[in-house]
């Protein structure tokens, strides 16, 4: 029998998903469809796409070097302050943006604490499209760490155990048996991981500044669009929100 | 709530019961915190101020003081780039008085101020560099030097709009490496040691710890308005004579303003 849902939920429950969903029709509402085919083509629209998807793909294959051993090593070593390390690593998570640009430019800046050793050595990733890299990076790769250590510590270790008895070196076990068994949740983190890069704004736009074709991405452009050039900026807005809802369909298919 | 509570008492266990008890005291507490908040001192009439990003000091000088001759009044400020007000106010912002950078960018907005837009101060253009200008570059062609780490604002921003024009008049082509979105983000790069220099405006400099040096023959001009169909346009109003008052006035040029 279907429990007959109170109204003192049932208010809240409606007002939040109007909430949630006017908005995103709004903008579907708003968006100039007949001139989004002439907009998308447009030479300065094209090339924040471009930069943008080169970015996030970059930033979520670097998330997905550095992030799956990490969470790794969060959950199957003994190393010391371990807690705290898993902590901290979440902190980039809840962090507002701006906040991590600051961060960024006072660790990776000129003037940062690898400043002199980033312009000896001619990389100095401030207004750069390696400076947007890593700061999309910065901001995803928690959630990729996070989604891959749950799914580490919950994974009963027998397999692997085994494999190691049957005399595998340790390294071939994490990647013939580990990897295998959590793989989709290395897919969902991924997944994501590549999400959040493609959204980053403010962290990309402190370290990173804005110049059309080197640092300014699909959002950095929406946000400049809107100022002289609505319609362009609800075209380039829409666009993100399709992809972002391809993103959550593969999230829950990958998921079931 | 009561209901709640109530029922919570009766089926949970006594942990529980005291748990939940804590998270309503801790809801209670923000209530307590947030309507706390909007009832101190007597009730005041506010005129709400839409400035360019230039302005943010001289501006809050001006507040100050205007505060301080009409007790009734609170001004509130919202800085940044004119062009982005500007978007702001066509977007229904509530905004009373608007302050913008130059003519062109208040114009804009023309159908919804209450009269013609008034130009109430002057800049000039400056290169903005670290302090002590350690790579001489007091001339725009300084700027175009390969290597040099340039900030300016974007196109649609009063301050890169005249440095473009300047650039141009000069015959000058810079490659800068970020396009900001009020001169308040070029001077912070400058500031940071991010970017080599920037074009800002002169006053900029004033009272600041970036170095650099005014160009001379660029001159811009700033413009106030109050805006239409707001609550209190006499309020609006008194604060734009305020800023063109002598008193007002003394405090712009003492931030740079001419």
């Amino acid at each position: 029998m279907r429990p007959r849902t109170p109204l003192l939920l049932a208010v809240p429950a409606g007002v939040s998903a109007v909430l949630l969903l006017l908005p995103l029709l709004a903008l579907l509402d708003r968006t100039p469809w007949g001139r989004l085919p002439g907009l998308l083509g447009r030479p300065d629209v094209q090339q924040a796409l471009w930069l943008s998807l080169r970015c996030a793909l970059a930033a979520t294959a670097l998330s997905l070097l550095l992030g799956v051993p990490l969470a790794w090593v969060l959950a199957r070593t003994p190393l010391p302050g371990r807690r705290v390390l898993r902590g901290l690593v979440t902190v980039p998570l809840v962090l507002p943006p701006v906040v991590g640009g600051v961060a960024l430019l006072l660790a990776f800046g000129r003037r940062g604490v690898l400043g002199d050793l980033l312009v000896e050595a001619g990389a100095v990733p401030a207004f750069t499209t390696w400076g947007v890299i890593l700061a999309e990076a910065f901001v995803a790769l928690p959630f990729l760490v996070l989604t891959v250590e749950g799914a580490l510590t919950a994974l009963p270790r027998d397999a692997e155990e085994v494999a190691g008895t049957l005399g595998s070196a340790p390294l071939r076990v994490f990647l013939t048996v580990t990897l295998p068994a959590v793989g989709p949740s290395v897919a969902a983190g991924t997944v994501l991981a590549g999400a959040r890069a493609l959204g980053e704004f403010g962290a990309t736009t402190t370290f990173a500044g804005s110049l059309p074709g080197r640092t300014q991405t699909v959002p950095l452009a929406v946000y400049a669009l809107l100022q002289d050039d609505p319609a362009a900026a609800y075209a380039l807005s829409a666009v993100l929100l399709a992809v972002s809802v391809l993103l959550v369909l593969g999230l829950r298919t990958r998921v079931r | 709530m009561t209901h709640l509570l109530a029922s919570a008492r009766r089926r949970g266990p006594g942990v529980h019961l005291s748990r939940r008890k804590r998270g309503w005291g801790g809801v209670a507490a923000v209530l307590l915190l947030v309507t706390g908040c909007g009832s101190s001192g007597p009730p005041q009439r506010t005129v709400t101020v839409f400035a360019a990003a230039s302005l943010t000091k001289a501006f809050q000088a001006e507040g100050k003081a205007f505060q301080d001759s009409h007790p009734d009044l609170r001004v509130t400020f919202s800085f940044a780039g004119s062009q982005s007000l500007v978007a702001q106010v066509q977007q229904g912002a509530p905004a009373s008085v608007l302050a913008t950078a130059d003519l062109a960018t208040i114009a804009a907005v023309k159908s919804r101020l209450s009269g013609p837009p008034v130009v109430f101060a002057h800049n000039q253009l400056a290169i903005a560099t670290a302090k002590g200008d350690p790579l001489h570059l007091t001339t725009l062609a300084s700027l175009a030097k390969p290597g040099l780490k340039v900030v300016l604002a974007g196109p649609t921003v009063p301050v890169g709009k005249a440095a473009a024009n300047a650039l141009k008049a000069a015959g000058i082509t810079v490659h800068p490496v970020s396009l900001e979105d009020a001169v308040t983000g070029v001077v912070t790069k400058v500031r940071l040691g991010e970017a080599d220099a920037g074009i800002v405006y002169a006053t900029d400099l004033t009272g600041s710890d970036v170095g650099g040096v005014a160009l001379s023959g660029t001159s811009t001009s700033l413009a106030i308005a109050a805006l239409s169909g707001i609550p209190a346009p006499a309020d609006a109003e008194a604060f734009i004579a305020f800023v063109r008052s002598d008193p007002g006035h003394t405090i712009l040029t003492s931030y740079g303003f001419q």
